[in-house]
């Protein structure tokens, strides 16, 4: 029995709370946040290894074995996430110290900041559906200040809907949970799996019970045709906190449906994954049909978070090993590589006044570093090997032919040569073209908002460059995933 | 637009005290029986929005100069506390335990550490129920 597992919540828990006691003492709030980002990357990265080396850890809080009681299971996809949850967090917090601005500072900006990382990883590593959706509650309640903050107009007129759209989503939540706990009598994901997985003839019920679940986290990870709130809400606040959503929210979404369609849902294929690879299809397609219409560098970069959100359901409605490889390596890629392109459009919107891709031109002159970077993280996103998406679109290409998926990884291609033309555009029309701004003109300037980005774009580079080594990892999440009964050996101790 | 509220104030000064030992007696009543934290601080926070609806916001806030968004910080800090004090003793986060102990007068009673946890509970309600309706009060 080890506490190990509870760190990672209650190092940003605790953070938040002591932060609540002294909201006006900023450089305070800089730094203890600061601290606790980097201690919780190297507590994640100390847990990603103990699990690589001993299997599942898990945690009955209280001391109450499951399926009674509360259990948090660390397996290796629930660790890889959180390891790159963390490694996320910590430079959107340091850029979020330069252009937050006081006020927000002094209003419990950090306290909140923590708040929303502590619901994140409580989602990822909790191992139980209940704990599941208190854990997005606590996530939510967070991203909601956080999408308010400040009251600006245009962010109390997004909040509003962007709240509206989450509280319904929550109530068929608790509905779905009352279904599935009315049908088999457990909520523990093992004790489900292990229940589902073993009937005969499975009802009907379980198969709109998934479906259902299937709105839920579809409506929170903006799947079509529930991606409807993403756009307008994701470009309201200032660009450190949608940075954070960009980068982690839709992702829990994402990993919900991962979880509960590779473990608990899988009695009717056929029906729930099929629908499940269409719907990643169009989404796809209407996420880059988005990218390409706007001329707003902040809509393209949005539109590109739900396109990414179709490439990795793709790869988890395959059901197949080199499938769930991929899914697993693009949502890493995918979250360093968004959380870098939205401090990176952060860093130029800044610079030049206006998000508009009219009125901008020439940036490239005097930031020439941000706009090799920018370049960069874009290649990354695109797949441009060795960067970090080139093996995720890869593994993925080999799960949907496993699956006999021709028609939709044609899609995913022509898609992946679209995500290159709606971003290189705004290279080109951004960065070079005529200069519009003279340098005494520009606004701000791009004085620490790259060191961020920096850091982002080399985890990107190391995670393309070691793929090998960080292969083993994403395998064996892959295989837990295919294989539920280790989890459920780990978690029911059978 | 004052109004004549002198029989509610005169109320309120008897009826406050009421409610608050009530709330102490259903707090502690928890854990076997129905009643705990989380019902105990609502209904102190129901005692001090009656002492609101009675007199103003500046008067309670002179009463009781506190701010509450510390108390509901100060609770959280409690409860996370008591979660990790099981770590002193090797077991899982949240564990907790009890024992009978015969005190002078009042006999033999179980004390639990969940009780502490539960003060965490308490402080977290009053603080949070009491920021929100100061904060709407503030708003006119």
């Amino acid at each position: 029995m080890t506490n190990l597992m509870i760190w990672p919540i209650l190092i940003p828990l605790l953070t938040g709370v002591v932060l609540l006691l002294a909201p006006k003492r900023v450089l305070f709030q800089r730094v203890l946040s600061s601290i606790a980002g980097v201690a919780l990357i190297v507590l994640n990265i100390f847990i990603l290894l103990s699990i690589h080396q001993d299997g599942i850890l898990t945690l009955e809080l209280g001391g109450w074995n499951p399926p009674f009681g509360i259990v948090l299971v660390g397996d290796m996809l629930a660790a890889l996430l959180i390891t790159a949850t963390s490694i996320v967090s910590l430079p959107i917090l340091l850029f979020s110290i330069y252009t937050i601005g006081k006020e927000r500072e002094q209003f419990y900006f950090y306290a909140f900041y923590q708040f929303l990382i502590t619901g994140v990883i409580g989602a990822f590593l909790t191992g139980d559906l209940f704990n599941l959706f208190v854990f997005f509650e606590v996530m939510l309640i967070s991203s909601y200040i956080l999408i308010v903050h400040g009251g600006t107009k245009k962010q109390l007129r997004e909040s509003f809907k962007y709240v509206l759209v989450n509280v319904i989503s929550s109530a068929f939540f608790v509905v779905g949970v009352a279904y599935l706990y009315a049908v088999t009598g457990t909520l523990n994901i093992a004790h489900l799996s292990e229940r589902i997985n073993s009937l005969d003839s499975p009802a009907p019920i379980l198969t709109v019970i998934a479906v259902l679940f299937l709105i839920v986290f579809g409506l929170k990870g903006a799947l079509f045709p529930l991606y409807f709130w993403l756009p307008a809400s994701y470009t309201a606040p200032p660009f450190a906190i949608a940075a954070i959503f960009g980068a982690l929210l839709t992702k829990v979404g994402i990993y919900s449906i991962f979880r509960t369609y590779s473990m608990i849902f899988t009695h009717d294929i056929g029906f729930t994954h099929q629908l499940l690879s269409i719907l990643a299809a169009l989404t796809m397609v209407i996420g880059i049909i988005g990218a390409i219409a706007h001329q707003d560098v902040k809509k393209i970069l949005v539109y590109n978070v739900i396109v990414a959100v179709g490439f990795v359901l793709f790869g988890v409605s395959t059901m197949t090993e080199a499938g769930f490889i991929g899914a697993i390596y693009y949502v890493l890629h995918d979250m360093v590589i968004k959380g870098a392109l939205f401090l990176l459009i952060g860093a130029m919107v800044i610079v030049a006044g206006t998000s508009h891709l009219k009125e901008m031109g020439g940036l490239i002159k005097h930031h020439p570093r941000m706009g090799w970077m920018f370049f960069t993280a874009t290649m990354a996103l695109v797949g441009v090997p060795p960067l970090s998406g080139f093996v995720g679109k890869l593994m993925l290409i080999q799960g949907g032919i496993e699956a006999g998926q021709y028609g939709i990884i044609a899609v995913m291609m022509v898609t992946s040569l679209l995500i290159l033309y709606s971003m290189i555009r705004i290279f080109l029309k951004g960065f070079y073209g005529q200069i519009k701004l003279l340098k005494a003109d520009q606004y701000g300037s791009s004085k620490g908002l790259l060191l961020p980005c920096a850091f982002l774009i080399t985890v990107s580079a190391l995670m393309g460059l070691g793929a090998e080594s960080l292969y083993p990892f994403v395998e064996s999440a892959a295989k837990t995933l295919l294989n539920p009964e280790i989890y459920i050996d780990a978690v029911l101790k059978e | 637009m004052k109004s004549n509220d002198i029989i509610l104030q005169t109320m309120t000064n008897v009826v406050l005290f009421i409610v608050l030992i009530f709330s102490i007696f259903i707090f502690f009543n928890g854990h076997h029986e129905p009643g705990g934290g989380f019902i105990g601080g609502l209904m102190t926070s129901s005692a001090l929005v009656l002492l609101l609806l009675a007199y103003d916001l500046e008067t309670v806030q002179r009463i009781l100069p506190i701010d509450f968004k510390i108390v509901a910080a100060i609770g959280l800090l409690i409860a996370i506390g008591t979660g990790m004090g099981s770590f002193l003793f090797g077991e899982p986060f949240l564990s907790q335990t009890y024992d009978y102990y015969t005190f002078f007068v009042l006999g033999e009673l179980e004390l639990a550490t969940a009780l502490l946890f539960d003060i965490g509970v308490y402080l977290v309600v009053i603080g949070v129920t009491l920021t929100i309706i100061q904060t709407i009060g503030e708003d006119k």
